[in-house]
Formats: C-alpha cells, sequence, structure tokens
C-alpha cells in the first residue's frame, strides 16, 4: 500500500489508480490484526463499507466524481449517529441503540465519498481524559499499549495514530480531541464554536462540544474540516457562513505573525513537555513569526468553571435515558423507581459523577454561587483572550501537561483527572478554534502535543503555524532518528 | 360567598398555537391523528437531536401579545429540568425570566381590565393515558405514551390576580378565547385541550390588601367548570379561615362528578425545575420593524369590533342611509318602534355575534336598511348553526331575508328555514328560497278566518283567555300557527287575539 | 488574583450525605450506600476546587451562555413527514399497540 494519506488515497481513487474496494480491505485488514490488542473500535462493518468502496468505484469507473474523500475510511467517535450502526456513546444505558438518522458530519461525509468503518471507543458520554471511561472496555495507547491514549475520544485517536484509518472524527468539550492527539501523537482539531452542526452529536455539554478531525497531517485535517464545517439547519448554533478555506493557507507560513506563549498554561507542564513548547515557539519565530511569552492570569480559573458549567449542562442532556423511548430500562413497579435503577445500573461511575456535580450546581440555592458565577467567569475568560488577540495573531501552549499516563493511574482521584484538561478547556469556554500537534517526544519516546490557539474563525491562520511546526517536526524526528542510528 | 370575604383569582391559561409544525422540529401540529406518527428525532428527544424554533409560532406568541397590549420584549428559552415520561428530554423548553410578552391587560365585555404579567412560549407535553388497575389497589396498572402532542407550541398567558368570581373568570376566558380566533392563533377548543386553565384562588377579608394563601386549581375542562370550581373552592376556604383554620398552599384537582375541589396526591418531592438558558437555542429579539409589522398584520380585536357593532345598532338612522331605497316611509317607522325597543335585549347579544364572527354581516345587513333587532337575533340564534358559512352568506341577501320578515311578508318561522338554506351555501337570494318552499305570510283576511275557526274549535280555551287568562293565549297561537303551518306571524295572531278579546 | 492551589473563600465547603442523596433523587439515580459515600467525598474535593470562581469579582460582569453571540434562527412553518411509527416503536423498552409503555406513575389523580 502506497502513502495512508486522506488526500493520497482520495486522489488515487478519483484518478482511477486506486481502488475505494482495496482501501477498504487493507484498512479492514489492519484492524483485525491490531484492534484486538488496541481496542480502538467499538463497532466495525465490514460488509457496508466493502459496499459502499465497491459503489464508489463503479461511479468513478462511469466517470462520476463522488467527492474530495472519495474511498477515503474514516472512524467516527461513537458519540456520532449513524443510521446504519449502533450509536452507544460508550454507555450500557445505550447499549445496541440504532439511531434512526443520520448526524450532519455522517450526511457530510458520504456526500463527499467516505468509506465510515466503524465507531470508536471513547469515555462514556465523552466524560474522560482517558477513554477508560468507556462501559466496553478501556483503549490502548499505540506507543505504549500500558498507556492511556487519553480522552474522551482516544479511541479515533488511536485509530489514527496506529494508521488503522487515515481519518477520524471526535468531539471536543473540554479537550476531547486535543489531549488525545497530543498522547496519541495525531493532529487533532477543535474547531470555532458553530462552524461543525451538532446536529446527531450525543450531547454532552451543548454550549462547549464540537465536532472536529484527526489525521496524521495537517493538510488531512484541514481537508476533513472544510468537508464537515458550514451551515446547518438543524443546529440553531450553526454559524451562517462558508466553511472555511484551509487547505490552500497550508504554504504561506508564518512570517510576520505574532504568537504569544501562554505563560499560565506552561507553568504545571512536565519539563519534557515544556521543553519542546519552548522547541515549538523557535521554530515558528525561526520561520519569522515574532513570538514572545504573555500572560492571561483569568485562565487558571478555566478549569473550575468549567467543571460547574459543563457537568450542569451534562446532567440536563442525559435526563432523557430515563428508560421510556429508548436504550436500557430496568424494570421497577412505578416510573420513579423504573427510572432511578435504569439510570443507576446504565451510568457509569464518572458520568453519575458528573450528573450529581451538575445537578448540584443548578439546585436551588447554589445556582448564583456556582452556575452563575461559573457562567461569569466564562466571560472573562472570554475578555482575557479577547486581550490576548489584541496583540497576538496566535497563541502557543502545551496541549497536555504531560504526555500519556499509565492506564488505572487517576482513575481514583477524579481532580487530578481533570487536571489533563487544563491547557484545553479556556478555549472551549470561549468558543476558539484550537489545535494539537505533535512535537517531538519525553524521554520514554512517548509523543509531546503543543498547541496553538486562535480567535475565532481563525482556522487558516492556526492550519498557516500548524503546517510550519509540522514540517520542522518530521525534519527534527528524521534528524533524532538518524542520531539514534549512529550510537 | 358572604359579605366578609373576597375572592381573589389569577389565570394561567395555556393555549396551543394553530402554527403547521410544533415549536422545535417540523412535525405536524395535529389533534388527533395515530398515536405517536407525528414524531421525529426532536421532538421524541432522540440522543443528538436539537431544536430549531418555528418562526411562525413566535408571530403568533407576539399576535397574541400585541392583542393583550403587552409590551414585546428580547427573551430567552430556559431548560425546565423535571421528570417525567411524557416529556421526551425530560426537560421543557420554556420561557423563564425573560418571556417575550410581559405587562399587559385584557378588557372585559363589561368594561372590566385585567392584568396581564407575562406570556410566554413553550413546548407542549405529550399524552399519557393511565390503564387503571381493575379492583386490587397494588395491582400493576400503567401508562402509555402518545409523542404527537409532545413539542406542539404553546403559548401561556398569565393573569394578574385581578379577577373577583367564577364568572368574571368566565368571562376573561371567553375573551381570552375570541382573541385568539380573532388573531388566528388558536383554535381555542377547551374540550379537545388546545386552552388548558388553571386557576389561583385564595380569598382575603374585605377592605384587606394582603393576599391570603393561594390554591392552585386544575382540571377545569370547561367555562361552566372554572366558574363553578372557583366558587366552590373560595367558599370553602372561606369556612376554613370562619372556622379559625389555615388554607394550606396546595395544588387542588376539580371533580367534576362531586362538584368540589380535592387536593391532589403529590410526592413529598420538593419541585426544583433547575432552570438554566437552553444552550441548543439563541436569543429571540424581535426588532421594532418585526414587530410593526406582526401589528399591521392583525385584524379588528374582538374589544374594537364589540364597539363598531354596538355602534351600527345605536346609530340613528340618516336619512342619507340607503334604507329608503328598500323600505317604504311607513315600514320605516313601524321598523322604528321595533328597532327601539329591545336595544338593550339586542344589545346584550353583541359579544355573541363577535365571538361567531357575524359582526361583519350583521353590520352589512344593518347598513343595507335590516331591522337590527332582527338581524341579531338570527344571527345569534339560527347562523349561529354554522357560523363559518353564515360569515359566507351575501349580506345583500341577508338584509333581504330580514325585511321580508319584518314587512311580514313570512313568517319569523318560515325566516328561520330560508336562513337554514341560506347556510346550506348553494348562494340562493331568500326571495327564490321563498319562493320554491311556496312560503308567504298570510293576509290579515286569511288569518282572521283561520283564528276564527280555532276559537270555535276551542271554545274553552278562549273563555278562559275572555277571562284574564294570559297563559292559554300561547296556546291558541299554537293552534293557528299549527292550522297554517308556520305561515302566521306568531305576534300578529297574538295581536288579533287581543284585540278581539279587548274589542 | 489567586493561583490553582489558594484556598478559595468556599461558598460551600463541603456537601453533606443528606444533600448527595437529595441530589440524587433529583437526578433519578438509585446510588447505592458505597456510592453515597464516594460520592459525598469526591464531590467535596471537586467543589471545593470548583469554589475558586468564587475568588474573582464579577458585580459588573454579564454571564456567558453562549460563546458565539447569535439571535433569531428560525425554521419555516412547513412540516415534513418525520418518522416511522415502527422503527420508533422498535427500539422501545416496552410497546403495547401503538403506544410506549411505562409503569405506574405514582402521584397521580
Amino acid at each position: 500500500m502506497g502513502e495512508w494519506s486522506a488526500l493520497a488515497i482520495s486522489q488515487g481513487v478519483r484518478d482511477g489508480e486506486l481502488k475505494a474496494v482495496e482501501i477498504a480491505e487493507e484498512t479492514l485488514s489492519r484492524i483485525e490484526t491490531n484492534d484486538p490488542l488496541l481496542h480502538a473500535f467499538l463497532h466495525v462493518s465490514p460488509e457496508l463499507a466493502l459496499k459502499r468502496a465497491a459503489e464508489l468505484d463503479e461511479r468513478i469507473a462511469k466517470g462520476e466524481d463522488p467527492g474530495r474523500l472519495s474511498g477515503v475510511p474514516v472512524a467516527l467517535k461513537d458519540n456520532l449517529c449513524t443510521r446504519d450502526m449502533p450509536t452507544t456513546a460508550a454507555s450500557a444505558i445505550l447499549d445496541g441503540w440504532i439511531p434512526p438518522y443520520d448526524a450532519t458530519v455522517v450526511s457530510r461525509l458520504k456526500e463527499s465519498g467516505a468509506v465510515i468503518i466503524g465507531k470508536t471507543n471513547m469515555d462514556e458520554f465523552a466524560m474522560g481524559s482517558s477513554t477508560e471511561n468507556s462501559a466496553f472496555g478501556a483503549t490502548r495507547n499505540p506507543h505504549d499499549p500500558a498507556r492511556v491514549p487519553g480522552g474522551s475520544s482516544g479511541g479515533s485517536a488511536v485509530a489514527v495514530a496506529a494508521s488503522l484509518v487515515p481519518l477520524a472524527l471526535g468531539s471536543d468539550t473540554g479537550g476531547s480531541i486535543r489531549q488525545p492527539a497530543a498522547l496519541c501523537g495525531v493532529v487533532g482539531m477543535k474547531p470555532t464554536y458553530g462552524m461543525v452542526s451538532r446536529y446527531g452529536l450525543i450531547a454532552f455539554a451543548s454550549s462547549l462540544d464540537q465536532i472536529g478531525p484527526f489525521a496524521a497531517t495537517v493538510a488531512d485535517a484541514a481537508v476533513l474540516l472544510e468537508v464537515i464545517a458550514g451551515h446547518d439547519g438543524y443546529d440553531s448554533t450553526s454559524l451562517d457562513r462558508q466553511p472555511p478555506s484551509l487547505l490552500d493557507q497550508l504554504d504561506r507560513g508564518v512570517d510576520g505573525l505574532k504568537v504569544g506563549v501562554v505563560s499560565e498554561l506552561l507553568e504545571g507542564a512536565d519539563p519534557a513537555v515544556a521543553v519542546q513548547v519552548r522547541l515549538a515557539a523557535e521554530t515558528l519565530a525561526n520561520a519569522g513569526a515574532l513570538v514572545e511569552d504573555t500572560s492571561i492570569p483569568v485562565l487558571t480559573y478555566s478549569l473550575p468553571a468549567y467543571y460547574l458549567l459543563a457537568p450542569a449542562e451534562a446532567s440536563s442532556n442525559l435526563a432523557r435515558y430515563d428508560g421510556v423511548r429508548y436504550g436500557l430500562r430496568v424494570d421497577a413497579p412505578d416510573v420513579e423507581s423504573m427510572n432511578s435503577r435504569t439510570r443507576e445500573k446504565g451510568f457509569g461511575a464518572e458520568v453519575k459523577r458528573r450528573i450529581m456535580l451538575g445537578t448540584y450546581a443548578l439546585s436551588a440555592g447554589y445556582y448564583d454561587a456556582f452556575y452563575l458565577q461559573a457562567q461569569k467567569v466564562r466571560t472573562l475568560v472570554i475578555n482575557g483572550f479577547s486581550a490576548a488577540y489584541e496583540s497576538y495573531d496566535l497563541l502557543l501552549s502545551p496541549t497536555s501537561p504531560t504526555t500519556a499516563f499509565p492506564l488505572g493511574s487517576r482513575l481514583a482521584d477524579p481532580l487530578s483527572m481533570y487536571l489533563s484538561d487544563i491547557c484545553t478547556i479556556p478555549s472551549n469556554l470561549a468558543g476558539h478554534p484550537a489545535m494539537s500537534i505533535p512535537f517531538g517526544t519525553d524521554d520514554d519516546g512517548l509523543p509531546v502535543g503543543v498547541q496553538l490557539m486562535a480567535p475565532a474563525l481563525g482556522e487558516a491562520v492556526m492550519v498557516r503555524a500548524a503546517a510550519v511546526l509540522e514540517a520542522a517536526e518530521s525534519h527534527l524526528s528524521g534528524q533524532q532518528r538518524r542520531d539514534e542510528d549512529e550510537q | 360567598m358572604s359579605n366578609e370575604f373576597e375572592t381573589v383569582v389569577g389565570l394561567e391559561v395555556h393555549c396551543e398555537l394553530a402554527t403547521r409544525t410544533k415549536l422545535f422540529c417540523s412535525c405536524p401540529n395535529r389533534f388527533g391523528d395515530e398515536p405517536n406518527t407525528n414524531v421525529c428525532p426532536v421532538c421524541l428527544g432522540l440522543p443528538g437531536s436539537l431544536p430549531v424554533l418555528n418562526e411562525a409560532a413566535v408571530e403568533m406568541a407576539m399576535r397574541i401579545g400585541l392583542a393583550l397590549h403587552c409590551e414585546i420584549r428580547p427573551s430567552v428559552f430556559h431548560r425546565k429540568n423535571y421528570f417525567y415520561p411524557d416529556m421526551p428530554k425530560d426537560y421543557q423548553i420554556s420561557q423563564y425570566d425573560a418571556p417575550i410578552c410581559v405587562n399587559g391587560w385584557l378588557e372585559l365585555p363589561d368594561g372590566s381590565k385585567v392584568g396581564i404579567v407575562r406570556a410566554h412560549l413553550e413546548e407542549d407535553t405529550g399524552k399519557t393515558t393511565h390503564v387503571g388497575s381493575t379492583g386490587r389497589i397494588h395491582d400493576a396498572s400503567y401508562s402509555l405514551v402518545d409523542y404527537n402532542r409532545a413539542g406542539v407550541p404553546l403559548v401561556e398567558v398569565v393573569s394578574a390576580p385581578d379577577i373577583s368570581s367564577g364568572q368574571q373568570a368566565r368571562q376573561y376566558v371567553s375573551e381570552l378565547r375570541a382573541i385568539l380566533l380573532a388573531t388566528a392563533t388558536s383554535d381555542g377548543k377547551l374540550e379537545e385541550g388546545s386552552l388548558r386553565v388553571d386557576a389561583n384562588v385564595s380569598v382575603r377579608r374585605k377592605g384587606s390588601d394582603e393576599l391570603g394563601t393561594r390554591c392552585e386549581i386544575k382540571n377545569l375542562n370547561s367555562l361552566r367548570s372554572l366558574a363553578r370550581a372557583i366558587e366552590y373552592e373560595s367558599e370553602r376556604q372561606a369556612d376554613l379561615i370562619r372556622q379559625g383554620l389555615e388554607v394550606v398552599q396546595e395544588t387542588r384537582h376539580w371533580s367534576e362528578d362531586e362538584e368540589r375541589t380535592v387536593p391532589m396526591r403529590s410526592k413529598e418531592e420538593a419541585f426544583d425545575y433547575r432552570y438554566f438558558p437552553e444552550p441548543d437555542l439563541v436569543a429571540l429579539v424581535p426588532g421594532e420593524q418585526w414587530i410593526e409589522r406582526v401589528r399591521g398584520s392583525m385584524g379588528m380585536l374582538p374589544e374594537e369590533r364589540r364597539k363598531r357593532l354596538i355602534e351600527a345598532i345605536v346609530r340613528p338612522r340618516s336619512s342619507s342611509e340607503p334604507t329608503t331605497s328598500h323600505i317604504s316611509q311607513a315600514e320605516s317607522d313601524a321598523e322604528k318602534s321595533s328597532d327601539e325597543t329591545p336595544a338593550e335585549a339586542v344589545l346584550s347579544h353583541v359579544a355573541k355575534v363577535v365571538e361567531l364572527g357575524l359582526d361583519d354581516l350583521v353590520i352589512a345587513a344593518i347598513e343595507l336598511g335590516a331591522d337590527r333587532r332582527i338581524a341579531v337575533m338570527r344571527a345569534v340564534n339560527e347562523a349561529a348553526a354554522d357560523p363559518e358559512r353564515a360569515r359566507h352568506i351575501e349580506a345583500g341577501h341577508f338584509a333581504k331575508l330580514i325585511e321580508m320578515e319584518h314587512k311580514g311578508r313570512i313568517s319569523a318561522t318560515q325566516a328561520k328555514t330560508i336562513l337554514a338554506r341560506m347556510l346550506e351555501g348553494d348562494g340562493e337570494d331568500p326571495e327564490t328560497i321563498a319562493a320554491k318552499e311556496g312560503f308567504s305570510a298570510l293576509s290579515r283576511d286569511e288569518l282572521v278566518e283561520v283564528i276564527n275557526s280555532v276559537i270555535s274549535a276551542n271554545s274553552d280555551a278562549w273563555q278562559r283567555f275572555v277571562s284574564g287568562d294570559q297563559a292559554v293565549g300561547k296556546f291558541l297561537v299554537g293552534q293557528v300557527m299549527k292550522a297554517t303551518r308556520g305561515r302566521a306571524d306568531g305576534r300578529a295572531v297574538m295581536e288579533l287575539l287581543t284585540a278581539r278579546n279587548e274589542g | 488574583m489567586s493561583s490553582l492551589d489558594t484556598e478559595p473563600p468556599s461558598a460551600s465547603e463541603q456537601i453533606s450525605v443528606e444533600e448527595v442523596i437529595h441530589v440524587a433523587k433529583l437526578a433519578r439515580l438509585q446510588l447505592s450506600e458505597e456510592e453515597v459515600k464516594t460520592f459525598t467525598d469526591q464531590l467535596a474535593s471537586v467543589l471545593r476546587y470548583a469554589s475558586q470562581v468564587a475568588a474573582l469579582d464579577t458585580a459588573t460582569v454579564e454571564p456567558t451562555a453562549h460563546p458565539m453571540a447569535m439571535v433569531n434562527v428560525f425554521r419555516e412553518d412547513l412540516p415534513r413527514p418525520g418518522l416511522n411509527r415502527e422503527e420508533v416503536l422498535d427500539q422501545a423498552p416496552a410497546v403495547e399497540g401503538a403506544f410506549f409503555k411505562v409503569p405506574r406513575i405514582v402521584g397521580e389523580e
């Protein structure tokens, strides 16, 4: 098999040099070989994928152009509704549920010729940072199977990192795309809030959730975002504007751009991570950007505000899993007990914890001190960013304060797990785009991700810088490999 | 209720809007369809679905607000969180502290005004049918849920506690209903549940400014139960106070069969709805231009229409009116007397005419010279059988019919028959119908002849009439009507009988 | 401005077992005794941390409910066919005829 990138595959398939069926078969065989260990997938649909690929090949033979992702295998996080595959959000409460409709992003992928391969593992209802909170077992990091892949979109990150698929979609509420991308060494992007329709995304925290791409390269991530972005009449919070043009921005460089390195987000990072962020800053400076340290003190309040806002919205979003219309039911003599027993059995510990936290934050007597105050802190975070973006085009930080941690190491202490998202949460609160780019490794060879943040709708500038870092990274790791070989 | 207490009532009325689709999805908003057929991912609350606001529902809420003299304000939707199986998301999307309409009033036909605190948009729930246990109390009874109604748009109109009796509450709801019909925002059917009324009732000693402890009364399925429930409840509360007991704040249920309110069985669980702004919807900010466009598109409201009809009824005939072209001077003199006598009785029907939507027809007929009393009576009695069709009767035909009756060319009974034919909607002229039916009023001579034969056939009755038994007069008139098969005019018969007796 | 490890002037120093039980009832979660105990400790710890938000002066700050300020997003009042009833009922845990079936609702008249 040649180059395993979405752009190369699509080009080959459209040109008739590659067959979509062969690509699909290769993908399925990679999954069959590697997934028993990694457990990136909750569901794989070989028949559907092969049938779909054959249809695409036929259309191409007839001279049709199925679209920009012709024949490209794509994996979907299991919180995206698919009408022909089960969709569980990795929860026992939705075990076996088959939605009667496709999420808007799924329709758009199909319209662009993509081949949906299956559904990936995740933390239950996207609540977690390690993919250990799945009701169907944890996913392992391909760089070290004893470690977590990050989360909540761990399955999608691993599917791309292990080259099972070239592209995957995840969702990012507090870092759920970027943090696993960093821990697995792939590119992960959270677009501007409203850029991608949320219709068909099983909600965690509606005002923070956003769907975004995973890919091995910045260019692949850019093309996937271009395909799924754009206004959707089924999502009231969808931005009414043209999808961004990103692919044609990638070689524009960063000459003259101003980049701020956010000191508050660097403070708590492991030295190995901080070193890579410094290197990335240097790389951008060498490419002509003006890089300096900056401070946005209010960002330190992002995490506490997030752990009030997100659970509050979640407590309401997850009320519907009551055993009446779909999913699990535990029988009981009356409705209230039926609801309570169903939810007790169907939800995992982390989900219950957040429902409890959110219910408490919204309840009478605590609303003002917790929920309302957190909403006001959200305003202050937005203001803090706005002030920074008066001076800078982009901000740079670690994606995660640490590299991949061992399975099980943070499960006992929820707060320690929550701290994994300390660098990613601010962009969710602000609704701004941000992405993680692999940049070097720690001493154990585990990937480090650096985060680029941009103001609302700043994706185009963001991917320019990402492309510069990517080019330098492949040069560096090539250098590193040569150094190691010489030793 | 005794003199020492007064009743204080505030009403919450839920009005189902007459949109084509639901509030947040494109499912048909239709009553009476097969269960669970008008459903989609959104109104079933399926995971991943999102609400998108129906613009027509917003405009209807604005129309209702404007008709209630409310201020139309920027508003926000909130989630009201509580579990109930007929609520697919286990929260209701409603408006909480920023409703679209605030601070209005509603003027009742008697001229009194009731304040409107707010009117806001929210989604309806599905329908639960409770399948009762037969016999054993702890038996496994269960419920069935139909989500066709889930997500249907509602406007909840909340009145100030300005209502002081069951009767006034009834008038308030009738008037609100008339406004909903006039603004084409709801079909206002209490029986089908498209209008649902809850009453907050309290009592206080006369002259007191403080509000007493209130009870919320539910299950008021008709105007009659509304009035009776309020009367019953205020009497119950007054009794408690008289006995030195306290009124407990609670929700009570109007039991139609027992004609009393009973406390609803409710769990001890305190309600905590955990309202917060609905993150899946954006703010609703009606601009000045939009508000004015909606205002401009609204038809005349019942209050204005009643005033217009009253003016038409009491306005003296001027010589410039086309009256004389239809009616001779002598007849018009006669008309005047009949026109003026029952003015009050006629005016008492004004609200009804407007409610039926027949005011345009009546006014047009009056302007064409029709007798006002007859025009109003035929509208509220016979035309009311099918107001929809009656609205399409040509005013000229209606005026002609009334003229024929008024001039005695046909009897009242015959006029009613002709009107019924006209309601069948063939657009036929009343004279044509009269000819086909062979209708004509009897000449005076013919009538006298019939009366004579009735008198001789019922000499006993006649004797009683002569000796002053007025009641028996009705019987004699009836006999004459029977003999003429309705061609006689009842009033004329009575006049002739009286004249003969006196003569 | 305080940093992450500063002890906040907390609105609620901790959450009691009774409150945990009350909240679980509101959220319809029939927690085990064990869970009540664990959650009481864990929620107290998270809430202590989250209480840091109280340290910021927000007297003149408007709350943000939406990251992107948008208004007046509507749909036209045009009906579209919904879902097939069989498909919908197929996914339900219990049905009777054309209806979803649920156990007895306590507190109903």
